[in-house]
């Protein structure tokens, strides 16, 4: 599905990811774990191909095509789909319409998968326009169900989410993985950013990387990752040099 | 112009189209009554209601002695070198709508004002809602695809009576030089609501109006909303004033203005000038070529317990707004369009439905060149 190759990756001229490489094959979810400005949402908006992100060298390729210099449009089109974990407000622009415009075929489906997410009284209101923590992540899984990308990347799924929505919003992004689906047919693949794991209590993750200053500086099992990131700290993955 | 046109459907197919731009419906078959004057020619005048008079205004000033009371009451005709000109007219042309005590139209009425190759076209027209009626105006100023210069000055006054409802939706579609110098007013009496709604998106050489609303009466509202466009030549200086002088009366201004290289000058001002007022201003601008739009909001509050409020914004499209509908699969170019469209998308309360659905086809007409 992915395969990043030795990317670097600068803003404004400053390298902030060094020497990236990962691969996430088809069905695959792994998550990214690491310390604030560690370079976890940089690598997602590089990958996703937004400006002001600048790769120097390494590649991106999505499905057997290098995309490294594709344009943010065109890899949505060819699958990649990102979750925000701040999306900005568009006044004016009715929630609805957005989901009119980039469903397509799959227009038909809005009204119900709507309703599955709570979602249907925001139709007509202004995109992200005063939602709260838990509207905005629904309004983004909605959008994203619409849009139905094979690959999903998800920053921060569960942050500024209250207890109840996070079961709501837990299993709607196993739906966009398709970890409904038997793991042998399952081909939808993601990449999550999280800060707390409670997301694994709905996704079970099957490789967990740490990002430190722009580095991978581990991979492993998910929850062993976690696990010793919520008794030690990031402090001992800064200072661990096993790569 | 043909001599042969008595209707809106005799004119040719190109201007057919222009005034369908302009929210008017060609066939009438949606309509309670209708208005048509090309130049200084009145062709025709009907309503289909009862309860409702559509009258050349010369018609209605000879039927009804008591309507010149009305004649020059909210707008003054000293007000300016415009009214002086209507004023000195020695026949004058426009129409009278009057709508009777309780009588309502279902569908709207039409005026459709056709510049065709005057060289001035003026128009003074009488708007009556006497107590409880309703009414619902919608008005196409046009100019025919041949006409290349001219002016249009346009006085209008609207009578809203106690409980009464009028909304007047003023769609233009002039050409690039063609200046435009409506003067309207409105009295609104108790418990009526006027609904003043405008939208230019074609090009004008020059628009110039600044329609007042005198709420009167108490629990009196008045609502203006505008959606303009300015390609590169047109100025366009709007302005919508509200004087809120009877208490419980409430008056909103709204603006959504889109210069593309010409000339907004957006004005507002609300006047409360008794306890137990309430005025909001609402204006924002996009600019996607440089150009000027120039917002004055002014909120004026005479006493205790009026409260006024105003905002205004000008700016361009944030990158990131686009970004992030691009990264649901929308090119750049059909992501900053749709972003405009919900930027310009006004939803007006209390308007029927209609003529909402005209307004936005309005402006879907403009869509076409961002």
């Amino acid at each position: 599905m992915l395969e990043i190759t030795d990317l670097h990756v600068s803003i404004e001229e400053k390298e902030v990811l060094h020497d990236i490489n990962l691969t996430i094959e088809d069905g695959e979810t792994h998550v990214m774990m690491g310390p604030n400005g560690s370079g976890k949402t940089t690598l997602l908006r590089t990958i996703m191909g937004f400006g002001g992100y600048t790769v120097t060298s390494g590649r991106i390729v999505f499905n057997g095509e290098d995309v490294t210099h594709l344009p943010l449009h065109e890899r949505a089109k060819r699958g990649m789909g990102m979750l925000y974990q701040r999306p900005p407000t568009i006044a004016g622009l009715k929630l609805g319409k957005l989901l009119d415009v980039t469903a397509k075929e799959r227009a038909a489906q809005i009204p119900a998968l709507a309703q599955e997410l709570n979602m249907d009284r925001f139709l007509d209101r202004d995109v992200n326009a005063g939602f709260s923590g838990g509207e905005i992540k629904r309004s983004e899984v909605l959008q994203l169900l619409v849009q139905n990308p094979s690959f999903v990347m998800l920053d921060e799924p569960e942050s500024g989410v209250d207890l109840e929505n996070i079961s709501l919003i837990g299993n709607a992004t196993a739906r966009l993985l398709e970890k409904d689906q038997h793991i042998v047919r399952r081909t939808k693949s993601g990449l999550i950013i999280t800060h707390t794991g409670y997301i694994l209590d709905y996704i079970d993750a099957d490789y967990g990387h740490v990002l430190c200053d722009g580095v991978f500086k581990c991979h492993g099992n998910p929850r062993e990752i976690l696990k010793s990131v919520k008794t030690h700290g990031y402090q001992e993955c800064i200072e661990c040099q096993r790569m | 112009m043909p001599a042969n046109v008595e209707e809106l459907k005799d004119l040719s197919a190109e201007d057919r189209g222009r005034l369908e731009l302009a929210g008017l419906d060609v066939a009438e078959t949606e309509r309670s009554g209708s208005f048509f004057q090309i130049d200084q020619e009145i062709r025709h005048a009907h309503s289909g209601t009862e309860g409702i008079e559509v009258l050349p205004i010369a018609e209605a000033l000879e039927k009804y002695d008591w309507l010149k009371d009305y004649f020059w009451r909210a707008v003054p005709k000293d007000k300016d070198r415009f009214t002086q000109f209507v004023a000195k007219q020695e026949t004058q042309q426009g129409f009278a709508i009057i709508a009777r005590k309780g009588a309502r139209a279902i569908y709207p009425l039409q005026a459709c004002l056709y510049l065709a190759g005057a060289k001035v076209q003026y128009v003074h027209n009488i708007v009556i809602a006497e107590e409880g009626a309703e009414l619902h105006l919608i008005s196409g100023c046009v100019s025919g695809a041949q006409t290349k210069a001219g002016a249009h000055i346009g006085v209008t006054e609207f009578y809203v009576g106690k409980n009464a409802r009028v909304t007047s939706t003023m769609i233009h579609n002039w050409s690039e030089s063609i200046s435009v110098y409506p003067r309207s007013a409105s009295i609104i009496e108790e418990g009526g609501v006027f609904l003043s709604n405008y939208v230019c998106m074609q090009p004008v050489r020059h628009i110039d109006m600044y329609p007042t609303a005198n709420l009167i009466g108490e629990n009196a509202v008045a609502r203006f909303s505008s959606v303009v466009v300015a390609p590169p030549g047109s100025t366009l200086d709007l302005g919508s004033r509200a004087i809120l002088a009877a208490p419980n009366t409430s008056a909103e201004i709204v603006s959504r203005m889109i210069t593309r290289g010409g000339t907004i000058i957006s004005r507002g001002e609300i006047r409360g000038q008794v306890p137990r007022t309430k005025g909001h201003i609402e204006c924002r601008g996009l600019i996607l070529e440089d150009g000027l739009i120039h917002a004055i909001p002014e909120i004026a509050g005479l006493v205790v317990d009026t409260e006024l409020s105003h905002e205004a914004a000008v700016g361009r499209i944030a990158r990131d707004e686009i970004e992030y509908l691009m990264s649901r699969g929308l090119d750049e170019e059909t992501a900053t369009a749709t972003i405009i469209r919900g930027f310009l998308d006004v939803k007006i309360r209390g308007l029927p439905e209609m003529l909402q659905r005209q307004i936005d086809a309005a402006i879907d007409s403009a869509e076409a060149g961002f």
